[in-house]
């Protein structure tokens, strides 16, 4: 099963032709992972690999029967590169592109709540592994194994040194949702897809400072999850007032602090760890 | 990035808003010399990036020219919670009859836009939230359909603005809106928004706020960025690396912005047991972590004062382990004789191994190496409490 992400999955990748995009195909090429095609605008006929390259989601899925897609294209181009693939309705739409303006990301993101038929992934996010069965995104395929646990992220590097922590465990998916004020897919949305996964055990949630996702999410969990779910939060030292690397990781006054995610989380009876490690080992405990 | 209160009020004139006359001044002479080009009372008021400026004493009226020169001369210079005043915005006093409150902001919950009104302005609007929260109106903006002049006479009639003025405050709601998108701002707050007793509607005071990552698309702004700011952190943009100087012993360095939180609290509760010590910065250089960034990053860190010793804390995900010991080393390579520090670092993920054994091959004599991120940071705790206290 897994989630949102299988064997069956065929990847597009819209800004194939561009360095990240060519050097992320080959990585999700060589985990295994199903990629049918590339779409640039004006680039129809070339290749990658041997991979076809498209000028529009539409064609591209018609002609291969990609079912998600992977955005790359820069920030400026992300908004029209969306809305493409929602107006083709692309079921899963993973947009790793980093430093998208909000009103862009708000406005693609209302796009797709409008037609229904897309969801989105990111931005600003690692992407979506179902270890041994595909990888679209750019988290690392080799870092572990297919197995019992379900993880979501805001963090990239936090995911991959999660997914390390807990190798000897396996993952059944990792989603990493990205850390940008508005992102297409919550820690909701993957905490009720993890529940409902037959393959899932058991879950890990990380979380960071900023908003209120987290505190929704415990509610959440509360009221819904019956599956073990351990957590960690972080920016605990983080200042008011300052962008700690990722858009949305921001204290503003006394709102979006650590205490509050882990004081509602520990509510909602997620046990927290207060390293990555020790979530790990919270982990351990649950699955031996 | 926060804007002044006097850059907020050209974005408010930019896009038609009702403002009174007036302009920044960043000495004695041109606030005097404002005052004398607006004629009558005009209100002197500090620009700081923070709260509570009036009960500071850093908002004063004045009722001419030579008053405007007392006013400036004790403002000017001022410390208001840590930010010293450069610079006064001196704009015509209008009389007020009433004050209220209007803002658009990025609702992160409902991934949309809130517009917010109160007939109850002029006070902090969170203590009419908690206090008075009829009196609050909160609308949902969509993304794609914005704020048309119907929207913006509901949130005027939702916020029981009098009929005879909702026209004008719907007229000023679609002008804000239009900064709001015009701009890249992620927040645009008028408070007060008064009424003069001739009728008029002005927005006497406004905050905005502006996306940074629309900074490709906003040229304008440019200039709104405050080179006031820490000097490191302005060395550190320059270098365009993504860094937060800190109150701290301990300069951290990692890859991803998430990893690098994270290393600042572990570090942080290691240091508890080490005389409080704290990590120095926040600098994130980036998931693959490439020799060239890791040099720029170490030069940062390593030349702050304030830093006792550093920790770099990687996980090789998408670039391997091995190349990035090997970047480390032709970054220390690179800084020669500037590396006086000691250097805690830990390597994991893919190619932990081939990794760890360079750096251990290299024999570095400030670089030490520990296997786990718990350990290293209560070993990098520890010399830095040793060297603070040598």
């Amino acid at each position: 099963m897994a989630i949102w992400l299988n064997e069956d999955s065929k990847i597009l990748v819209q800004g194939m032709t561009g360095s990240e995009g060519t050097k992320h195909t080959r990585r999700m090429v060589k985990s295994g992972a199903k990629v049918v095609a590339g779409v640039t605008p004006g680039k129809a006929g070339a290749d990658v690999d041997g991979i076809p390259v498209f000028n529009d989601v539409a064609s591209a899925m018609v002609a291969t029967g990609g079912n998600v897609s992977v955005v790359f294209v820069p920030p400026k181009f992300a908004k029209a590169a969306v809305q493409e693939a929602v107006d083709a309705k692309m079921p899963l739409c993973v947009v790793i592109t980093e430093g998208i303006p909000v009103h862009d990301s708000a406005q693609f993101y209302q796009y797709a709540v409008n037609a229904g038929t897309t969801r989105i992934i990111g931005p600003n996010c690692p992407g979506i592994i179902s270890p041994g069965k595909s990888n679209a995104g750019i988290i690392p395929a080799d870092i572990s194994k297919p197995g019992r646990i379900g993880l979501v992220s805001k963090s990239g590097t936090l995911t991959y040194q999660m997914m390390y922590e807990l190798r000897d465990f396996g993952f059944s998916t990792c989603v990493g949702i990205g850390g940008d004020p508005i992102i297409g897919t919550t820690h909701i949305d993957a905490l009720e897809a993890f529940q409902n996964d037959p393959e899932t055990e058991a879950i890990v949630m990380i979380g960071e400072i900023g908003g209120d996702a987290e505190e929704r999410a415990a509610d959440y969990i509360k009221e819904h999850v019956t599956k073990p779910v351990v957590g960690y939060v972080a920016g605990f030292t983080a200042p008011e007032g300052k962008t700690m690397g990722h858009a949305g990781a921001i204290v503003s006054g006394s709102s979006g602090t650590a205490v509050a995610k882990q004081e509602a989380l520990e509510a909602a009876g997620v046990q927290v760890g207060r390293t990555p490690s020790a979530t790990a080992d919270l982990m351990r405990k649950i699955l031996s | 990035m926060d804007l002044y209160e006097y850059q907020a009020k050209q974005l408010f004139g930019k896009h038609g808003l009702p403002v009174t006359e007036g302009d920044v001044c960043s000495n004695i002479d041109a606030a005097v010399a404002m005052s004398e080009s607006i004629g009558g009372p005009v209100v002197v008021k500090a620009q700081v990036k923070t709260g509570g400026r009036g009960k500071a004493g850093g908002v004063k009226l004045a009722k001419d020219p030579a008053e405007t020169r007392e006013v400036a001369t004790a403002i000017l210079g001022m410390d208001i919670k840590g930010h010293t005043v450069h610079k006064v915005l001196v704009a015509h006093a209008a009389d007020i009859a009433e004050e209220y409150y209007v803002s658009f902001l990025l609702d992160r919950a409902n991934r949309a836009f809130l517009a917010m009104a109160s007939v109850e302005g002029g006070v902090e609007i969170e203590e009419v939230a908690v206090n008075n929260p009829d009196a609050l109106a909160k609308i949902r903006v969509d993304a794609l359909v914005g704020v048309t002049p119907e929207i913006a006479r509901e949130i005027a009639a939702a916020a029981k603005f009098d009929e005879a003025i909702q026209a004008q405050v719907a007229d000023i709601l679609v002008k804000l809106w239009e900064v709001m998108v015009a701009e890249d701002a992620t927040l645009v707050e008028v408070n007060p928004l008064v009424l003069t007793p001739t009728g008029e509607v002005l927005a006497l005071d406004g905050k905005v706020t502006i996306d940074d990552n629309a900074g490709y698309r906003q040229p304008e702004q440019a200039g709104f960025d405050d080179s006031a700011a820490d000097d490191i952190e302005t060395r550190a943009k320059a270098m365009g690396l993504n860094y937060v100087k800190l109150q701290g012993d301990v300069g951290i360095i990692g890859n991803g912005a998430g990893l690098v939180m994270s290393t600042l609290d572990v570090v942080a509760y290691a240091g508890e047991e080490f005389g409080n010590i704290k990590p120095a910065n926040f600098l994130d250089i980036g998931g693959g972590a490439s020799a060239e960034v890791m040099a720029n990053g170490l030069d940062i860190v390593l030349n702050d004062p304030d830093v006792q010793a550093v920790f770099v804390n990687i996980f090789g995900g998408i670039t391997s382990c091995d190349a990035v010991a090997n970047g480390i080393l032709q970054a220390v390579d690179q800084l020669g004789e500037r590396v006086t520090k000691p250097i805690v670092a830990r390597i994991d993920g893919n190619n932990a191994v081939e990794g760890r054994a360079i750096l251990n091959n290299a024999n570095h004599e400030f670089i030490e190496l520990v296997d786990t991120m718990d350990a290293a940071a209560r070993r990098v705790a520890e010399l830095a409490a040793a060297r603070k206290g040598a």
